[in-house]
Order: C-alpha cells, then sequence, then structure tokens
C-alpha cells in the first residue's frame, strides 16, 4: 500500500527533503540485494530513466532509477530548487513540482484562496498523474507548518482538495506549529484559520512544536559533548543525524530539528513497508487512536534519541526505551501525557523487541497513566522486525491524550491578542473571499474543540460507573 | 476424508503455517513408539487429511490463504517452500493492498462481498481436490479486521455454498490488555456472527498461552512465533489422526464430523476450549516419565477447575456430591460444569487406560447420559516426541468468564459511543451492535445456567 507525502511550503520542503534522503538511507540498509522489492515501492517508483522522461514503471527486478512518490509545492522557488539542484535531484522530475515566485507573504488567505484558486487543476493534475503510478493508494500525508503562508495557507487548501478528489484515502497532517517567539508576527492567525482546516478535513494530524525538536538538539548535544557516556555514541544512530545516508549533503541549521520529523514519518510507516510478528498499518492507527471524529491529535514521541556502540543491550535498556516514551522530554509538542488523560495510546515498535517485552512493559506503566473511563485498555500496538539505522530497535508511542489542550489554548489567546486590536486584519481581509466569518468561524472551532478536550478533562479521577448491561429474559 | 483450511489474515496465516510445519514434523519424527504398520496408518491418514500429493516433490497443503495485505501470505509461502518438507500451493492465495485497518465492518461489508467470489473459487477448487470433503476448518483472529469481519463473512459464504459440510472456526482470542484498541467492538461482532454460521468454535485465548510459554516452557523472551507454535501443538494434538471412539482397527476418517457429534448436541451450545498435557521445554523431555493416571487426575482438575495449564491449579476446586439434584445457584463457585467432553490420547499403554474419572456424572449438566456426554479418541502411536500426551476438547463453562468480560468492556465501550464512526461509515448500524450484544448475552446467560 502507498503513501504518498505532499510536502507544501518552505518548512514543509526542507522537511521532505530530509524524509527522502533518510528514507533513502533505510533502504539501502535493509535491500542488499539491489532487487526492488514492496518495502521500497510504497514510497518509491522504478524508472527506467534511460527510455526518456515518460518510461513506464517497472515493477519488479533490479532497481534502476528511484523515483519518490511525491509531490513538492512552493510559492517560493528556493527550497524547491535548492533540492533539484542538489544530490536528490534524481529522486524527483520536474512533474512532481509545482512553484512559483513571489511567495504568500506569512498570509494564510493569500496560500489559501489565491494561490489555491490559481493552481487548483494543475494540482489536481499531478495529484491524479501521481496515483495513478500507485498500485494501491492507502495514505496522504502532507508536511507542512501553521505558522506562515503557504504551507499553512495552500497547504490546507490541498487538505480540502484531497478529501474532495480522493474521499477513501486517509488524510495524515504532519504539523509544525509555531512558537511564542515565532518572527512570523501573524503566525496566530495563520495556524487557528489553518486549524479549522485541520479540524474538518484531516483524518489524524501529528501537531509538532519546534521549542520540542529544539530542546531535544540540545539534549543530545549536551549528551555527547558531556563526556557522560561510557562508550562513543553511534553516529548514525541520532534521531537528529542525516550521517550515513546516501546522499552527501551540507549540513544545514535546522537539518537536526528536520531529520527528528522525518524519523517520525519513517517510524509511522515501517510496519507497512517491512514485515513484523504484529502489522500496524495506516489505516490501522486511525482507525484505533480516533474515538470521535474531530479528536484526531495525535502526540508522537520517539525513542531511543541516539544509541551507544556497545552490542549488548539487557532488557533494563529496553524497559528504558518504553519508560522514555512516556516522559514529557520525549514528545515531540510541549505537553505531558503522563498527567492527562489518554483517550488511546499505540505503541509502535521496531526491531528486536518480542511480545512479552510489550505486554511486560505496558503492566509496568499502565498504573501510573489515566485512561478514560470507556478505554481503561485502550492500547493499540505493533510489532516490525527491522530497526531503524544504526538501532537494535526503537518506538514510536502515539497518545490521543487531552495533554494537547495547552497547545491549542495557548494558540488561542495569541490569536486573540492579535483579533482584539484587530492588528494586521486588513492583509486578510483585502483578500478575495475573505471576511470577518472567517476568522470568528475560524476561532469557533477552535474553542469548541479546547470545550470538547476539557469535557473529557472533567472526567479525570471521577468515579466510574460501569453502564448495567443487556437484560436477557431467561 | 480431508479437510480444507482457510487462513484468514495475520493470525490465521501465521497461525496456519505452523499448523502444517507441526503436522509434517510430527508425521515424519521417529519418536512414534508404535508398531511400522501403526506408523504407517497414521501417516497415510494424517496424509490424506491435510495434505495433497498430486504430482509434487513434497506434500502439499491444502489450504486457502486470505489476507487483505500481501506481506503474511508471502512469509508463509517462503517458509514453507524453504522448509523443503512440504509446500503451499502456487495458486491457493488470495490478497489485497490495503489491508481492513482493525475494522470489523471494513472486512465484513466492504471486503468479503468485493472478492467472494474470487475466495470461493480458490476454496471450491481446494474443495474438488479432495477425494471426500470432511469439512472446513477456518483460523482467524478476533481482534482485527480481516480474520474477523472477512472471516465472519467467508464462513456464512461456506456455509451457503457447502450446506451440508462442517464448519469449525478456531478463533483467536486477543490479550486482555490491548493489542487492538476496538478489539472487543470486533470480537462481539465476531462471534455473534460466527454462532450463527458456523458448527462450533474453537477458542484459543492468547493470555492462557502466554502463561503456558512462560510457566511451562520457560521461554524468557515469548514471541508471536512461539505463542503459535504451542497453538500448533496444541491442535495437531486434536487434529492427528485417532481410532475412532468405538475400536474399529482403522484411523477415523471423519474427524470435524464425530467432533460435532460428540460435542455440540445443542446449538445453543458451541463453545469449545482446549487443553493439554503435558507441555514442556524439549530439553526437559529425556529427563522425564508420565503415567496416565497422573495425567489425567491434572487435566480433570484442569477442567473442574478451569486451570489453564497443569501449573497453579485450584486442588479445592470439586464436583457437587454426586447424586444430589442442585440448583445450578448452589453449585459450587468456581466449579465448572461441562455439556460433552472429549479426550484424546496419544502414545504408549494407551488401551489400558482407566477413564472411569471422566465419566463421573457430577461432572456434567444433566440433559445427556454420562456414557453420551463423555468420548474417548486413541493412538497408541505417540505425538511429538511426548511418550504420552493427552488433549481435552471441552464443551463446558470454560470460557464464560473471558466471555463475559469481553461483552462487558465491549459494552461500556458501545455507551460511550466511541468508535462507532468507523463502524458506521462502512455499513455497520448501532443496531448491528445490539443484535449482536443481545446474541452474545444469550449465550452468556445460557452458559451461566448450566
Amino acid at each position: 500500500a502507498v503513501s504518498l507525502p505532499f510536502a507544501v511550503g518552505q518548512c514543509g520542503n526542507q522537511v521532505g527533503c530530509r524524509f527522502w534522503d533518510l528514507a533513502l538511507r533505510e533502504h539501502a540498509a535493509v535491500n542488499k540485494k539491489g532487487i526492488y522489492d514492496e518495502a521500497l515501492s510504497s514510497f518509491f517508483r522504478n524508472v527506467d530513466t534511460r527510455s526518456g522522461d515518460n518510461a513506464p514503471d517497472i515493477y519488479r527486478g533490479k532497481i534502476c532509477s528511484l523515483k519518490a512518490r511525491a509531490l513538492l509545492i512552493d510559492m517560493e522557488e528556493g527550497v524547491v530548487n535548492e533540492i533539484l539542484q542538489g544530490p536528490l535531484r534524481d529522486v524527483f522530475d520536474s512533474k512532481q513540482l509545482i512553484t512559483d515566485v513571489s511567495g504568500s507573504g506569512n498570509n494564510w488567505a493569500v496560500g489559501h484562496k489565491i494561490y489555491g484558486c490559481q493552481y487548483r487543476e494543475k494540482i489536481v493534475e499531478k495529484l491524479r498523474k501521481t496515483a495513478e503510478h500507485c498500485d494501491c493508494l492507502q495514505c496522504f500525508f502532507i508536511i507542512h507548518s501553521m505558522g506562515g503562508g503557504t504551507g499553512s495557507g495552500l497547504g490546507t487548501f490541498v487538505l480540502n482538495l484531497l478529501e474532495e478528489e480522493f474521499p477513501e484515502v486517509y488524510r495524515f497532517v504532519t504539523s509544525v506549529y509555531p512558537s511564542g517567539e515565532d518572527d512570523v508576527i501573524t503566525s496566530p492567525y495563520n495556524s487557528v484559520l489553518a486549524m479549522k482546516e485541520l479540524n474538518e478535513h484531516a483524518d489524524c494530524v501529528l501537531p509538532i512544536e519546534n521549542e520540542s525538536l529544539f530542546e531535544i538538539v540540545n539534549k543530545i548535544h549536551q549528551m555527547i559533548n558531556s563526556g557522560k557516556l561510557g562508550s562513543t555514541v553511534k553516529q548514525n544512530s541520532l534521531v537528529t543525524s542525516s550521517a550515513g545516508s546516501t546522499k552527501t549533503l551540507p549540513e544545514k541549521p535546522f537539518d537536526a530539528m528536520n531529520n527528528i520529523v522525518a524519523n517520525l514519518l519513517l517510524n509511522l510507516t515501517s510496519s507497512a513497508r517491512f514485515e513484523g510478528s504484529l502489522n500496524m498499518d495506516l489505516n490501522e492507527i486511525s482507525m484505533n487512536l480516533v474515538p470521535f471524529p474531530r479528536l484526531h491529535y495525535l502526540v508522537s514521541s520517539l525513542t531511543p534519541l541516539y544509541t551507544l556502540a556497545d552490542v549488548n543491550v539487557p532488557s533494563r535498556r529496553l524497559d528504558q526505551m518504553f519508560s522514555d516514551a512516556f516522559s514529557r522530554d520525549h514528545q515531540l509538542i510541549q505537553a505531558d501525557p503522563k498527567h492527562s488523560l489518554y483517550l488511546a495510546c499505540a505503541l509502535l515498535v521496531r526491531g528486536n523487541v518480542q511480545v512479552s517485552d510489550l505486554r511486560r512493559n505496558i503492566e509496568r506503566l499502565k498504573p501510573s497513566l489515566h485512561f478514560v473511563s470507556w478505554n481503561q485498555e485502550g492500547w493499540k500496538t505493533g510489532l516490525c522486525s527491522v530497526p531503524p539505522v544504526g538501532h537494535s530497535h526503537s518506538l514510536l508511542a502515539l497518545a490521543n491524550n487531552t495533554c494537547v489542550k495547552p497547545t491549542f489554548i495557548e494558540l488561542k489567546d495569541r490569536f486573540m491578542k492579535l483579533y482584539k486590536k484587530k492588528a494586521h486584519l486588513h492583509h486578510y481581509l483585502q483578500i478575495d473571499g475573505m471576511e470577518h466569518s472567517c476568522f470568528s468561524e475560524a476561532i469557533s472551532s477552535l474553542s469548541d474543540l479546547i470545550e470538547e478536550y476539557n469535557e473529557l478533562d472533567a472526567t479525570k479521577g471521577g468515579p466510574r460507573i460501569d453502564p448495567s448491561r443487556l437484560k436477557i429474559a431467561v | 476424508m480431508s479437510i480444507v483450511t482457510v487462513q484468514l489474515g495475520q493470525c490465521g496465516n501465521q497461525i496456519g503455517h505452523e499448523v502444517f510445519s507441526a503436522l509434517c514434523s510430527d508425521i515424519r519424527g521417529t519418536h512414534g513408539l508404535c508398531s511400522k504398520n501403526e506408523n504407517q496408518a497414521y501417516q497415510d491418514s494424517c496424509k490424506e487429511r491435510f495434505f495433497c500429493e498430486e504430482q509434487s516433490a513434497v506434500p502439499v497443503a491444502r489450504a486457502v490463504l486470505v489476507d487483505m495485505e500481501p506481506k503474511v501470505i508471502s512469509q508463509a509461502l517462503s517458509m514453507a517452500a524453504s522448509s523443503g518438507l512440504w509446500r503451499y500451493s502456487s495458486h491457493s492465495h488470495f490478497c489485497q493492498k490495503q489491508g481492513s485497518g482493525n475494522n470489523w465492518a471494513s472486512g465484513y461489508c466492504v471486503h468479503g462481498p468485493r472478492h467472494k467470489e474470487a475466495i470461493l473459487e480458490l476454496v471450491q477448487r481446494e474443495a474438488e481436490r479432495c477425494d471426500r470433503l470432511g469439512g472446513f476448518f477456518t483460523i482467524m483472529s478476533m481482534a482485527g479486521g480481516t480474520g474477523s469481519g472477512l472471516g465472519a463473512f467467508v464462513t456464512q459464504c461456506l456455509r451457503d455454498a457447502f450446506p451440508t459440510s462442517f464448519i469449525l472456526n478456531h478463533v483467536i482470542w486477543p490479550y486482555g490488555t490491548g493489542e487492538v484498541i476496538v478489539q472487543n467492538y470486533n470480537s462481539v461482532l465476531t462471534l455473534s456472527h460466527l454462532y450463527h454460521s458456523s458448527d462450533a468454535l474453537l477458542v484459543h485465548e492468547n493470555d492462557v498461552i502466554h502463561k503456558i510459554c512462560a510457566q511451562l516452557l520457560n521461554i524468557k523472551q515469548i514471541s508471536f512465533r512461539d505463542v503459535n507454535q504451542v497453538i500448533a501443538h496444541q491442535l495437531g494434538s486434536v487434529f492427528q489422526p485417532t481410532h475412532p471412539a468405538g475400536g474399529g482397527s482403522g484411523y477415523s476418517r471423519n474427524p470435524l464430523g464425530d467432533l460435532m457429534e460428540t460435542l455440540v448436541p445443542h446449538p445453543e451450545f458451541r463453545m469449545l476450549g482446549l487443553r493439554n498435557i503435558p507441555q514442556m521445554p524439549e530439553s526437559s523431555l529425556p529427563f522425564s516419565t508420565f503415567s496416565w493416571p497422573g495425567l489425567l487426575k491434572h487435566l480433570r482438575q484442569m477442567l473442574i477447575a478451569k486451570a489453564p495449564m497443569e501449573e497453579g491449579i485450584d486442588w479445592q476446586v470439586r464436583p457437587p456430591h454426586p447424586g444430589s439434584s442442585i440448583p445450578c445457584t448452589n453449585k459450587p463457585l468456581h466449579f465448572n460444569t461441562s455439556i460433552a467432553n472429549l479426550l484424546i490420547l496419544r502414545g504408549k499403554d494407551v488401551h489400558s487406560v482407566d477413564l472411569g474419572s471422566f465419566q463421573d456424572p457430577s461432572l456434567y449438566t444433566s440433559w445427556l447420559n454420562p456414557q453420551d456426554a463423555f468420548n474417548a479418541w486413541k493412538t497408541p502411536r505417540a505425538f511429538n516426541r511426548y511418550e504420552k500426551s493427552a488433549a481435552l476438547v471441552s464443551n463446558s463453562q470454560f470460557l464464560l468468564k473471558p466471555l463475559d468480560s469481553i461483552v462487558g468492556k465491549a459494552w461500556n465501550m458501545f455507551a460511550s459511543k466511541a468508535y462507532l464512526h468507523q463502524y458506521t461509515k462502512f455499513g455497520i448500524q448501532e443496531e448491528d451492535f445490539l443484535d449482536s450484544f443481545t446474541t452474545l448475552e444469550q449465550v452468556i446467560s445460557s452458559y451461566t445456567n448450566l
């Protein structure tokens, strides 16, 4: 089953670039014989480029030239051009790109209303073309940031489009939320306007906060430089590292942070690509983690952040990995799931981990976690045999947890601060199709969402009354 | 007579592969401890039952493999082929690409009807390869989407297409603490639907098998493969050839039919549990000796006290005083009342075994004569390196508590309406859930009032 990533905007494409690089690295590590297999086909097509641009796909046999199944969209050329001139240029062809020159000016309305309208047909056409090459299209991934104009505005326009044109294909969105100190003053407007679209049209959203990525990067630097580690760290195991990737790229400032997000996506799709004793596909993630349609925001955590070079891993270390997955500093947003309420939790384990390790750790950690009354045993688990590069095992935890609430509340507060003063509103209202109601509807949608989380939180720690069972006449 | 196995979903295909491997390794083994003729008859009977040998270097399993994604079937096919000892037919599998997403409704309402023809055709072909068809054995888990939903649909189709054939569903019950969050919904829907189309459900619980791996087999890091191999061993101990209950020299020709006849006297009661003794690490076998009285004493107490295995049995549980008629509300709390039991004995001195303790009327409900409520199948041919081994297939209150627990949890979730939108979008409505709950509460009530 194929997953199709779309990178929209500057942030989206920078993350996307890291994603494709690390995906190639991962498959190269596993696929020693150079045969084009099922695993590769979820992300890449196999094409014989000597036969020209319109060469048909080669479905089996030796790997010829791998092309990423992707669409790269940006309304500025800088980032996409860099990718096309860099070592990854052979992985994309011009038919997968949609670019413009002037950018969206950090304005959601420009991205959504102006460029959306302008590029709608072109996007649909390229989408159909890309989908045609897919044997079985299961899922779209949108990678974007919320705070700017293109990723946020055009990205959510694409989300809408995907729902209209391919209603049966799942829509997963990886959204980078702006921090309080974000450079872009209007980021709260852009984010809240985008949130409404995510509420209504996404199947699953994985929110990411730059602050969390930054803290993880720092933590790793400290660990390495402090000399506290007894042995050396395996370079290619760092969740932030590009080391060992098949194309050598000069390291750019956001690379470390973007690698974390790229690794998130690789781990999320690992069980769909590689074999294991308990497979976990993307449609299963949506099924198990979304109990009510609007509550589809999942907090993610990745462990371990690095692996030491020594080979023997006693099970104590393995258990530490599970504990870390629930700790504050491994979450990719500023949240503390342990002290909030779980609606559902998924654990996707990779590598040499068996069902007894999973069960032991769930038993161990369960008592300290709060689960909603109707889902006391709400665990979804997956075991994938193939570990990530540089690791013998790894864990991705996805939580549907009320700890996302503070992120949304803060966002709402920052929005209201600007909106009350009507600061910068005219930039938006002067765009065709934008009215005050767009803003009031968006903030209302966000408030409703926060209220749903509040209601759930209110049930936390309350008395548990099981509903009475059906009575059967004897 | 031959049995056609239908392997459904990841669990069904992983277990199915282990079952055929176990059967094959057993018949090839030199541990038979019986006469050459006996061994030959055993091998021939097993091969006829489970394998087809037309023009093939190695036996070909009589199996149809079905899954909605390709990876597991692919593995099963290649592992079998590379063993060099047996293989699957290269034309007996059906798979798709996108999976069922752990969604019963997707398996039952979407994949089922869409692929019905293709799947039935494979089954038909496999059935035609049998000289005489003894029935169908389906392997599935009830927690996921394919084995459960598509499995329920396929079972219904089998019933419609083969109205006079026996259908035995082998159902795996998931660990109580989540493998899948919506597992209780999927379980309730599966069990209620199977109850209407299958002849009997033979159940294995992951929690029980896990305990056997941990405490009896001393496996440190238990994998699903370990669990599946224990299940395969237990199934083999039931379905490998035996002499029929009434004596007679040949091996029984109709295992599924005989099973149904002995164990399912009433359609309301179709849930069969399975216990096996002894189970120990291979390394301990040379140092152990077994006696039939010892084995049967433990097995009987496992039945009465609902123990999962031969360690940790509660010996305090006793049947009610024989002869007195006790209303069911006064029966000792933990005592397991049986409707019917089947004992399968394999190995040395099997014909001299005293089975009186299993014929004790106080073990059973009063509807059947104790002679009819209990049956035994035997063979002097030892199974899978155990000099003596016994399997118990029981229609009793074994599964009452786990069933009640699953229905309770599902109901709790249903009351909050969580996840219902995932089912309704594929065609399973709230009323369908209510029907399923009603069916199962009825089953629970029936078993409780034994």
